[in-house]
C-alpha cells in the first residue's frame, strides 16, 4: 500500500463517521488556536513591556541624592544634596563606557498659558539629558550651548503640557509663564508614554539647568552647584553592575566617605529592572503557552481514544485486509494516516481560529497581540506530532492483531 | 510433478483458559497442482484450523509447511502476508468483503497490496469481475448483491492476484441450494483451468465437486480418498 493508498483509504474511513472525525478533530482546533492565541498575547505583552521600558532609557543609571540621619530621625531619599554637576563631570571622566551623563533638578510648578493653566513637573536640565534618557524633539529645536550656560528663558514641553495648555496647537514659538516667569518654547519632545509604574512621562516642561537652579526651582541648602538626580547612559554591551561598582567606588572617594560609613547617594540601575521586567514577560508567555499545550495534549488524547475505538470496531476489516496480504505496516499505515490527517486538519482549522481569535482580541478587547511565523509553525507542527504519538499506539494494536484473531471478531 | 502442499506432523493447540485444546494432532499430508479438494468433518475435527494453517493465518506449534517448494513455517508476519498475496486467495462463508468499497474495489484489494499501479489494478480487477459473471455490478456495493453475487466477488478477489491455490471455508454455507450449484460449478471451472482448490464443507453434496476427499475428526486425518469425476449436468443431482 503506497501512501496516496493510505491517504485516500483514511479519507474514506473519516469520512465514514462524519461527526465522529469532527468532534475527534475538534480537540486538536481548539488546542492549536489555543497554541496561536496564547503565543500572540503573550508576544504582544512582551513587546509592550519592551516598548514601555526602552522608554524610560536602556543601559541606564540614575544616582540619586542619599538619606541624612539628623538626631536618629532619617530623613529619607534626597534631603540632603549630597551630588553636585562636579559629581558628574567626574564620573564622566572617568567611569569607562559612559555615553551620557546628565546632572538634573527636579521640581514642580504652575504653568500658565493664556486663560488655562496646568501643574507640571520641571526639569532642570543639560546637554546631555536629552540623549541620556533617548529623547528625541518631535517640533522645533532643543538647546544651544549659549541658553544651557547663559540660563535662558528657554523651555521644552512634551505632549501632555501641549495638550493641556496649547490643545493640540503647536506649542513652539509662545510664551508661557512658568512659576510666573515667561518662558519661549522651543520645542515639543516626542511623546514617550506612561513609564512602567503608570506614571505620564510626557507631563513634564524641560528648562536649562542653569535657569532652573537660579530662578524655578533653587535650592533650600544653597550648594551651589549641588543637582537633584544625575542620569547615567552607559555605551550598549557595557556591564551595568560594573559601571555602578565603579561610579560608587568614584563617588565615595569624592565624598570623603570613610569605609564605615554608609553611601551618601543611592544608585539605582533601570537595566536591572528592565531585565527583571523582561524576565516576567517571558515567564508569562511561556506559562500562557504551556496551558495552551495542555488542551493541544487533550486534543491528541481525544484522537488516540477514538482510533482506538475505530480499530476495535474494524477488527473484521483488519482481518479482511490481512488475509488478501496486507502487511503490519500497511496496516500501521493505514491508521496512522487517518490520525495524521484528522491531526492536519484540526492544525490548518486550528490555525485559522488562532489567527482570527487572536484579531479580535486585539479588535474588540484592545489588547497588543503579535503573531511570529515560528509560533504557528511551532503549533502547526506540534498538532502533527501529537497525531503522530497518540495515533502510533493503536496503529500498532492494530498491525499486530493475528490474522485469524482478527477475522474471527464479531 | 511435484507437491504445491507439503505438510508434515502439522499440530496446532489452542489454550482456553486452564484447558489446552489440541485441534490439529500432528497431521501429514501433500497437495498437488491441480487437484480439488475436499475436507470434512464434524465440528471441532480440526478441518478449518488446518485450512486457516494452509493460509498462513495461523501459525502451526510444531511440524512443517511448505509451499510451492518454499518453507513457511517459521516466516515473520510480514513474509506471511506476502505469502497470502501472492500464492493463494480466499473465500469464506460470509464472503468478508468491505462493505463500504464497491465490488471493483473490494476485488483490486490484494493488488493495492501487491503494489499495482491503479490503472492496472482497475483493468485486472474488471477481468475479474466479468469472468464471475458481474461485470454489471462493478460498482455496487456488498449490500446491493445477492449473497451468491457477493461471493462470486469474493472468488473475483481471490483470483485476481493470479495465485495457484484458492482457499474456500464453507463457501456455500450461507446460500441456498441452487445459487451453491452455481457457485461450485464455478470452482469446478477455475479448477479444470488449473486452479488448485481446497474447500472445507460439511456437504456431501458440496464434497462431491471435489476429486479427492479428506475427512478429519478429532483432529486427525482419519481418511484420504479419490472421487470419481461427476456427472457434468447438475440438474440431475438430488
Amino acid at each position: 500500500m503506497n501512501l496516496s493508498d493510505a491517504g485516500l483509504s483514511a479519507l474514506r474511513s473519516l469520512r465514514a463517521n462524519k461527526l465522529r472525525s469532527a468532534l475527534t478533530t475538534l480537540g486538536i482546533i481548539i488546542g492549536v488556536g489555543a497554541v496561536i492565541t496564547m503565543l500572540a498575547v503573550g508576544e504582544g505583552a512582551g513587546r509592550l513591556v519592551a516598548e514601555q521600558l526602552k522608554s524610560l532609557g536602556s543601559n541606564t543609571l540614575v544616582i540619586f541624592p542619599g538619606t541624612v540621619t539628623s538626631s536618629g530621625v532619617r530623613l529619607g531619599a534626597g534631603s540632603r544634596n549630597t551630588l553636585t554637576e562636579n559629581d558628574a563631570q567626574a564620573i564622566r571622566e572617568e567611569t569607562p563606557g559612559v555615553l551620557a551623563v546628565a546632572p538634573a533638578l527636579r521640581g514642580t510648578g504652575q504653568l500658565v498659558y493664556g486663560n488655562l493653566n496646568w501643574s507640571s513637573v520641571i526639569y532642570g536640565i543639560d546637554a546631555d539629558y536629552l540623549p541620556a534618557r533617548d529623547w528625541s524633539i518631535a517640533r522645533g529645536r532643543g538647546f544651544d550651548a549659549s541658553e544651557l550656560r547663559g540660563g535662558d528663558k528657554v523651555a521644552l514641553v512634551g505632549q501632555t503640557v501641549a495638550d493641556m495648555l496649547f490643545g493640540g496647537t503647536d506649542p513652539t514659538g509662545q510664551t508661557m509663564r512658568v512659576k510666573n516667569v515667561p518662558f519661549t518654547i522651543v520645542g515639543l519632545l516626542a511623546p514617550k508614554g506612561q513609564n512602567f509604574m503608570g506614571q505620564d512621562q510626557d507631563d513634564v516642561v524641560l528648562i536649562p539647568l542653569n535657569t532652573a537652579r537660579g530662578r524655578i526651582i533653587g535650592q533650600a541648602q544653597g550648594r551651589l552647584r549641588s543637582v537633584g538626580h544625575i542620569n547615567v547612559k552607559m555605551r550598549d554591551g557595557t556591564d551595568t553592575r560594573e559601571a555602578e561598582a565603579s561610579i560608587r567606588e568614584l563617588l565615595r572617594q569624592r565624598h570623603r566617605l570613610a569605609p564605615d560609613k554608609e553611601d551618601d547617594f543611592n544608585i539605582r540601575n533601570l537595566s536591572e529592572i528592565v531585565a527583571a521586567e523582561q524576565a516576567a514577560s517571558t515567564a508569562l508567555s511561556a506559562l500562557l503557552a504551556a496551558i495552551a499545550s495542555v488542551s493541544l495534549l487533550v486534543g491528541g488524547i481525544g484522537i488516540m481514544n477514538i482510533m482506538l475505538v475505530s480499530v476495535t470496531e474494524r477488527t473484521r476489516e483488519i482481518g479482511i485486509r490481512m488475509a488478501v496480504g496486507a502487511r503490519p505496516r500497511d496496516i500501521l499505515a493505514q491508521f496512522l494516516a487517518e490520525a495524521i490527517i484528522l491531526s492536519l486538519i484540526g492544525a490548518i482549522a486550528g490555525l485559522a481560529l488562532g489567527l482570527g481569535g487572536s484579531m479580535a482580541l486585539e479588535k474588540w478587547a484592545g489588547w497588543s497581540i503579535v503573531i511570529r511565523l515560528d509560533a504557528v509553525l511551532l503549533a502547526v507542527a506540534a498538532a502533527s506530532t501529537v497525531g503522530i504519538f497518540f495515533g502510533w499506539y493503536p496503529a500498532r494494536k492494530a498491525a499486530r492483531m493475528a490474522p485469524i484473531d482478527a477475522l474471527r471478531y464479531d | 510433478m511435484s507437491a504445491l502442499i507439503e505438510v508434515r506432523k502439522l499440530s496446532r493447540t489452542y489454550r482456553l483458559g486452564e484447558i489446552t485444546v489440541h485441534a490439529l494432532k500432528g497431521v501429514s499430508l501433500d497437495i498437488r497442482q491441480g487437484e480439488f479438494v475436499a475436507i470434512m468433518g464434524p465440528s471441532g475435527s480440526g478441518k478449518s484450523t488446518f485450512l486457516n494453517l494452509l493460509g498462513c493465518l495461523d501459525v502451526a506449534d510444531t511440524g512443517s509447511y511448505r509451499l510451492n517448494g518454499e518453507t513457511v513455517t517459521g516466516l515473520q508476519a510480514e513474509a506471511l502476508a506476502g505469502i497470502r498475496n501472492r500464492h493463494m486467495g480466499f473465500v469464506f462463508q460470509s464472503f468478508n468483503l468491505l462493505p463500504r468499497s464497491s465490488a471493483q474495489e473490494n476485488v483490486e484489494l490484494p493488488l493495492v497490496y501487491a503494489r499495482v499501479p491503479a490503472a492496472e489494478r482497475r483493468r485486472r480487477a474488471r477481468e475479474k469481475l466479468a469472468l464471475v459473471g458481474l461485470a454489471e455490478r462493478a460498482q455496487h456495493r456488498p449490500a446491493q448483491l445477492s449473497g451468491g453475487q457477493q461471493q462470486r466477488v469474493a472468488i473475483a478477489r481471490a483470483l485476481v492476484n493470479e495465485p495457484p491455490l484458492i482457499l474456500a471455508d464453507e463457501p456455500t454455507g450461507a446460500l441456498d441450494t441452487r445459487t451453491s450449484q452455481e457457485l461450485m460449478d464455478l470452482f469446478s471451472r477455475l479448477n479444470g483451468a488449473g486452479i488448485t482448490i481446497v474447500l472445507v464443507t460439511h456437504e456431501p453434496d458440496i464434497a462431491a465437486y471435489a476429486r479427492r476427499i479428506l475427512v478429519f475428526r478429532d483432529g486427525e486425518l482419519v481418511e484420504d480418498r479419490p472421487l470419481p469425476a461427476r456427472p457434468t449436468d447438475p440438474e440431475t443431482q438430488p
